[in-house]
């Protein structure tokens, strides 16, 4: 059911968005002038993880394929990154470019086999991915330096800006130049006749299918569209890190990243938005709570994460459509999405949808839905 | 007995049935007629609690209730064949009719009582329900309703991609198990004449209203009625 | 890559059964927790994630009872007893509210359950690491002079999960109550049309879910230790095995479990440890490339 949204900006052409991504740029810099180094940091934080979460929602909102396994993606970018700026000495925009390279690379395949994959099958797969492929790190410890990681420079500040110009701040500005081109290569795909196509194949693939769209391929598309995302995240992270290590890409890492999109509001860009500076502020918040009170240390070492599972409970149970919908419910939202409803590759509802979803094998949902009437 | 008054269940913005009024009398049948899209399936979905009515009253033997739980409705004596028939594909023959049973416990009919009315059940009864036809699967879902002795039974478009044949066999099926067992039996059904052949009373929908109410052979007769809702 | 061949000579072959017997029995607890998995799976459409967390809990509750002078079996039944109303609660309490809704929202649901249950976990009894007894001698049996890896306690493993399947499937195919929860799992609103209280056999579900999930708990407890993370790995392989499996049966999650067992088994064994977690990988991919509904997955789509 579409919540109805009381503003909703002009549909904004390929131009005209690149004029809009210009504008947040300078915003952005400005804005980054007048926080402190440590804020800078939260910025850039905030950054690329907009540009992780972006490329998810897309994939696990629009395309309704879900994704346990993106945090192995960024590693796949920090690696590239690392290897490239450490290793051989590369420039940060060619490292970059290469991150995005490799883990599309990455994202062919692993968007190859989804395709063949429904619902937990796919959730299975990618939970496989996201604890197997660190293995390797340890597996080779000489090329990737084991549990440690890899150590890279600082990036510097070119000349023309100043020699003093801080460091947090440089980073700050890479982080938001990745995030803008993926927030304008994300909007206009999701726009376009392809973001489209890759909603109608979420609703309805048989259908979809039967009107030509080629099913697999788009599926594959969208797969390696988020991996691009992710590496260009990761690759960011270990720039502001200036270190690619194991410990950074753990399962909790592509949890959390899940967590995100869907708080934030799936399929939404603004959602990737909230879903970010969530993730960013969430436990700086939580920790500043549990060191307020004096607990014990159990207590205090603990309570940050009993306060982010709770938050995740109660959300979802309150407002299931993430921070979007609520705001929705507020007459605030400001609407960027598309799509009508969040759904991922069960559709909610509907006979002909629980007949494909059944054809699919047997992934629909529960049907006699009852009131939330406590029995 | 089972007595409707002024029903009425919207789908968000959508009315389906509009203040609808009937009454069925054990051991009678009545009919609900009307074209697709009329509102008979909501009818019977809200009598039997799957749908929550916006008004008016469900009266059981004088209870109404409207609003209870499905569960609780058809622990009353209230049992509803859906439409498709609602089989349990994944269990036996056997197993959906005990299933019907269950709740009755020790009042409940014995299997051997529907192997009886139906043997094309009997020959059947540890294949899964999967392998039934669909005539066998409408067999299977009356006799599931029956093995818990209700009063009402609610019957959603039973000749619904049948032979005629077999569905001629089965509405007179139910005229026998309406007066035999003293059943109030509320029929939906798309095919008009051979409801009527069966009913003692029937009603019309159109868009969710009544819009004529009479004994069977009242209505079989009207023929401006018949061409206007009901295709005959 | 290095590839050490397999030597064949009698301490290879010893080798080999030592690795398959561990494997068996390792598997034996992936089925568990596969099973405990596959439980919620068919009942409510929905993964629980959680499941590792909630086993952990009870399995520190059992650590507790043991610690404070009760025996062993005591500790074991509190588990399982604890583990049974855990389910329940948490199907009534959190889990009610979004059976039914979009499935990624029961799956945050679910995770932010397990955050917080290992974070209340690590409130009440710290983050280290703590050993738990095993039920029975964890000395290898000798066989004709040598001493294989496989214990008292790895037989009564085995034989308990075999056990606890054997009687689900007793209770789920000859049962009145078993009936009713399956009906109530295929096709819940025709099972409320015929009385059955839909509500009920869905918590119950969840609770014997939980139940056989304590007792994977308990079973793997002395080898990894408890603590509020220890259990994670034994989430994600019961995840990958019932996968493997495919979600719909509970033979799928028997097999998948001592399938995984006996792979993870042989690859820590002959290439090391470290690749384990790949091997997982490599092996449901190669299932799933074969069957995308896992190995027991039928084709047969379900009708209305």
């Amino acid at each position: 059911m579409r919540l109805p949204s009381r503003i909703r900006p002009p549909r904004l052409t390929l131009a005209r968005s690149l004029g809009f991504v210009l504008l947040a740029a300078v915003v952005l810099a400005l804005v980054s002038e007048a926080l402190s180094s440590y804020n800078d940091l939260q910025l850039a934080n905030g950054a690329y993880y907009f540009a992780v979460l972006a490329g998810l929602t897309l994939l696990t909102g629009l395309s309704g394929q879900i994704s346990l396994g993106h945090g192995a993606l960024m590693a796949v970018g920090a690696y590239t990154v690392a290897l490239l700026i450490g290793n051989e000495h590369w420039p940060v925009l060619p490292a970059l470019i290469a991150a995005v390279l490799t883990s599309a690379v990455v994202g062919v395949l692993v968007g190859a086999a989804a395709t063949r994959l429904r619902g937990p099958y796919l959730a299975g797969v990618t939970l496989a991915f996201a604890v197997g492929l660190p293995a390797l790190a340890g597996k080779y410890p000489s090329t990737f330096g084991g549990a440690n990681g890899l150590v890279i420079n600082p990036p510097t500040s070119p000349s023309w800006l100043g020699q003093s110009f801080p460091l947090e701040r440089w980073e700050a500005w890479i982080a938001c130049a990745g995030a803008l081109v993926v927030l304008f290569a994300i909007y206009n795909l999701v726009h376009s006749a392809v973001g489209r196509s890759l909603q109608a194949v979420r609703d309805d693939e048989i259908a979809a299918s039967l009107c030509g769209l080629r099913v697999a391929r788009l599926q594959t598309l969208a797969f390696v569209v988020s991996a691009a995302c992710a590496g260009l995240a990761g690759g960011l992270l270990t720039l502001v890190l200036q270190l690619a290590a194991p410990g950074a890409f753990t399962l909790g890492l592509s949890l959390a990243l899940l967590t995100g999109v869907v708080l934030g509001g799936l399929g939404s860009i603004l959602g990737a938005i909230w879903g970010a500076a969530l993730l960013v502020l969430l436990p700086i918040w939580s920790n500043d709570i549990a060191h307020a009170f004096s607990f014990s240390t159990n207590v205090t070492n603990n309570l940050p994460l009993a306060i982010y599972g709770l938050v995740l409970i109660l959300a979802m149970l309150l407002w299931p459509s993430g921070l979007q919908g609520a705001l929705g419910l507020l007459g605030l939202r400001v609407s960027t999405s598309l799509k009508n409803r969040a759904s991922t590759r069960y559709p909610v509802g509907g006979a002909g949808q629980e007949r494909a979803a059944a054809r699919r094998g047997g992934a629909s949902p529960p049907q006699g839905r009852e009131e939330e009437e406590v029995r | 007995m089972l007595e409707i008054e002024a029903l009425t269940t919207d789908y968000g913005p959508v009315r389906a049935i509009d203040g609808v009024t009937l009454s069925v009398d054990r051991g009678s049948i009545t009919a609900v007629l009307g074209a697709n899209g009329a509102g008979k399936t909501t009818l019977l979905r809200t009598i039997s609690g799957l749908e929550r009515p916006t008004g008016g009253r469900v009266l059981m033997d004088g209870e109404d209730i409207a609003g209870e739980h499905v569960e609780d409705i058809a622990r009353r004596g209230l049992a509803h064949v859906p439409e498709g028939r609602g089989v349990i594909v994944e269990l036996s023959v056997e197993e959906n009719l005990r299933l019907g049973g269950l709740w009755r416990g020790r009042d409940a009919a014995k299997t051997a009582e529907i192997y009886e009315l139906f043997p094309a059940l009997a020959q059947r009864r540890s294949e899964p329900a999967a392998s039934l036809s669909g005539g066998e699967r409408q067999m299977l879902s009356i006799g599931r309703a029956l093995m818990a002795r209700p009063r009402v039974l609610l019957l959603d478009e039973p000749s619904l991609g049948l032979a005629p044949m077999v569905s001629t066999r089965i509405m007179r099926l139910v005229r026998g198990l309406a007066l035999g067992r003293d059943l109030a039996v509320l029929l939906v059904e798309q095919n008009a004449r051979s409801a009527l052949s069966v009913a003692d009373r029937g009603v019309v929908l159109n868009v969710g209203h009544v819009v004529a109410d009479g004994s069977a052979r009242e209505l079989a007769a009207d023929d401006g009625l018949a061409r206007a809702y009901l295709g005959l | 890559m290095d590839w050490h061949a397999p030597t064949w000579g009698s301490e290879g072959v010893t080798k080999f059964i030592d690795l398959t017997l561990n494997g068996i029995s390792t598997g034996a607890v992936y089925a568990a927790v596969a099973l405990a998995l596959v439980l919620i799976w068919r009942a409510t459409r929905i993964v629980n994630f959680a499941q590792g967390a909630m086993f952990m809990f009870t399995t520190f509750i059992a650590s507790a009872v043991i610690d404070s002078g009760g025996s062993y079996w005591l500790g074991f039944a509190v588990a399982l007893a604890c583990g049974f109303v855990l389910g329940a609660l948490v199907e009534r309490i959190v889990i009610r509210r979004v059976e039914g809704g979009p499935p990624l929202n029961a799956v945050i649901v679910a995770l932010g359950l397990l955050i917080l249950l290992e974070a209340i976990a690590g409130m009440i009894w710290g983050n280290t690491p703590r050993s738990f007894p095993p039920a029975f001698s964890i000395r290898g049996y000798e066989i004709g002079g040598t001493r294989v890896l496989f214990a008292p306690n790895d037989t009564f493993t085995v034989l308990v999960v075999i056990g606890t399947a054997l009687a689900l499937r007793a209770l789920f195919q000859r049962t009145k109550l078993g009936l009713q929860m399956r009906a109530a799992a295929f096709q819940p609103e025709v099972a409320r049309m015929l009385g059955v209280r839909v509500g009920r056999m869905l918590t119950l579900g969840w609770a014997l879910a939980a139940l056989v999930g304590s007792l994977a708990g308990v079973l793997i407890a002395p080898s990894v230790f408890v603590g509020p993370n220890q259990f994670d790995p034994l989430l994600v392989f019961g995840f990958t095995a019932a996968i493997i499996g495919g979600l719909d049966r509970p033979e799928g999650a028997a097999v998948g479990g001592v399938l995984l067992g006996l792979v993870l088994s042989y690859v820590s064994g002959y290439e090391g440890a470290s690749l384990v977690t790949l091997a997982a990988l490599v092996l449901l991919v190669v299932v799933l490339m074969i069957r995308p509904g896992g190995l027991f997955s039928s084709t047969r789509e379900r009708q209305v």
